[in-house]
């Protein structure tokens, strides 16, 4: 079973690449998307607004009146815009928490206008050079690495067919996520 | 109006230095309001095993057939060891693919009516091999491929797995430049499939041929050296820039 893992932290940043936001909105705008089995806790969003602006990654841009932390409103840098770019085109390393940081990038790179298709091209090239290297492993190799490698392999293909697919509804998603 | 209709057929020479051995830009073909291929360019290069994948219709088989001559594209060309393949006409394109290529497909299309071994040697005898030095050289590929236990069976008695490659050891007996194999596993089960891709590959290497194989099959892609993704008629990964 997949686990979820999304990388919440870029993930934050990425919506908020979609423009300046309170934490109440992003958290909802991450809730939508990606916190369908595990929401976000609301001091985890500031928390994590505060590390994102030490790094310089996001930065304040208002404060309205009043007290507490929703008063702020947050803008991301073009340093984070960077740290975005780099999260998305940097294809995961194919395991069991992959599925939801991938659906998590080719969100984040759909709601910011970026090529969805790519990020999971570049995700397919690096689940199939992993078997070819798997495919070489297995030539000559005694019975049980053969089936080990097997093992992998179907594995690897199953990540890939949801890649596929999803290549195949991105015009669909696109839709529903400019709605 | 294609190329191949207003050029003749000039000679071929070998490939050198890190030039391609099949080079494709720009190519576009249509069929009636359907465009199979949106300018796509392609590098092969001499000894490499090379998958182009796809998801159906996605116009991969259209690609395949266009480079090997078999389809002549609207728009764009197709140069083999530099020799321009698109500004043959159909004669020339027609030696060319029975002196360099070999043709792998989904389903072996041996002749029912003929064994094993006698499948095999069928392109020997096309290109003049005597009838006893095409079955040596028949029974040396069927070897190679692991079939030769087979050589006196009809394709009806031969499994999947076996036919297809029989299939194999057909279109490599000619020793061809460039395999193309188009779905060569897609009607076999997992370990067939293994067997086939196995064989292919180990023979295409040994021999130094160069293989263009498409699948949608994964796992059969992964015996390749590199990948080209094929989508709704363009080259989204994998391709040269142009």
């Amino acid at each position: 079973m997949y686990s979820v893992a999304v990388d919440n932290t870029t993930a934050l940043l990425g919506l908020l690449g979609t423009g300046a936001s309170h934490g109440y909105d992003l958290k909802n705008s991450y809730d939508r998307w990606f916190g369908m089995k595990k929401p976000l806790a609301f001091g985890q969003v500031y928390s994590t607004l505060t590390r994102l602006s030490r790094n310089g990654w996001a930065e304040m841009v208002g404060e309205e009146a009043g007290s507490g932390p929703d008063r702020k409103r947050y803008g991301i840098t073009s340093a984070g815009r960077g740290r975005v770019q780099e999260w998305m085109f940097t294809p995961e390393v194919p395991s069991e928490t992959l599925q939801s940081n991938l659906f998590a990038k080719t969100i984040i790179a759909l709601l910011l206008g970026d090529p969805a298709g790519r990020v999971l091209d570049l995700q397919r090239a690096q689940h199939t050079a992993q078997m070819r290297e798997l495919t070489r492993e297995k030539k000559g190799a005694a019975l049980e690495t053969v089936l080990t490698c097997d093992y992998a392999l179907f594995h690897i293909e199953a990540d890939l067919r949801w890649i596929d697919l999803t290549v195949s509804r991105l015009s669909q998603l696109r839709a529903a996520v400019a709605g | 109006m294609s190329e191949a209709k207003v050029m003749g057929s000039p000679s071929l020479s070998a490939a050198g230095g890190s030039v391609p051995l099949l080079r494709a830009r720009g190519l576009r073909l249509s069929f009636g309001f359907t465009e199979a291929l949106r300018g796509i360019h392609v590098d092969v290069h001499a000894g490499e095993v090379m998958a182009i994948t796809g998801p159906s219709g996605s116009g991969k088989s259209t690609l395949l057939h266009v480079l090997a001559g078999v389809l002549v594209p609207d728009h764009g060309t197709v140069e083999y060891k530099q020799v321009r393949l698109t500004a043959l006409d159909e004669a020339g394109r027609s030696r060319l693919r029975l002196g360099e290529f070999g043709f792998v497909f989904q389903y072996g299309q041996l002749l029912p009516d003929l064994s094993a071994v006698d499948n095999v040697t069928i392109p020997l005898l096309l290109a003049g091999t005597k009838r006893r030095e095409a079955l040596r050289r028949a029974e040396v590929w069927l070897e190679r491929l692991g079939v030769a236990e087979h050589s006196g069976k009809l394709p009806a008695q031969l499994s999947g797995g076996q036919a297809q490659r029989v299939a194999v050891a057909r279109a490599l007996a000619t020793e061809p430049a460039v395999l193309f194999a188009d779905e060569p596993t897609g009607s076999l089960d997992s370990l067939a499939a293994e067997n086939v891709m196995l064989a292919l590959t180990e023979a295409a290497r040994a021999t130094g041929t160069t293989v263009v194989l498409i699948t949608h099959d994964p796992r059969t892609a992964a015996y390749a050296d590199r990948e080209l993704i094929v989508r709704d008629g363009q080259i989204t990964f994998g391709g040269p820039t142009g």
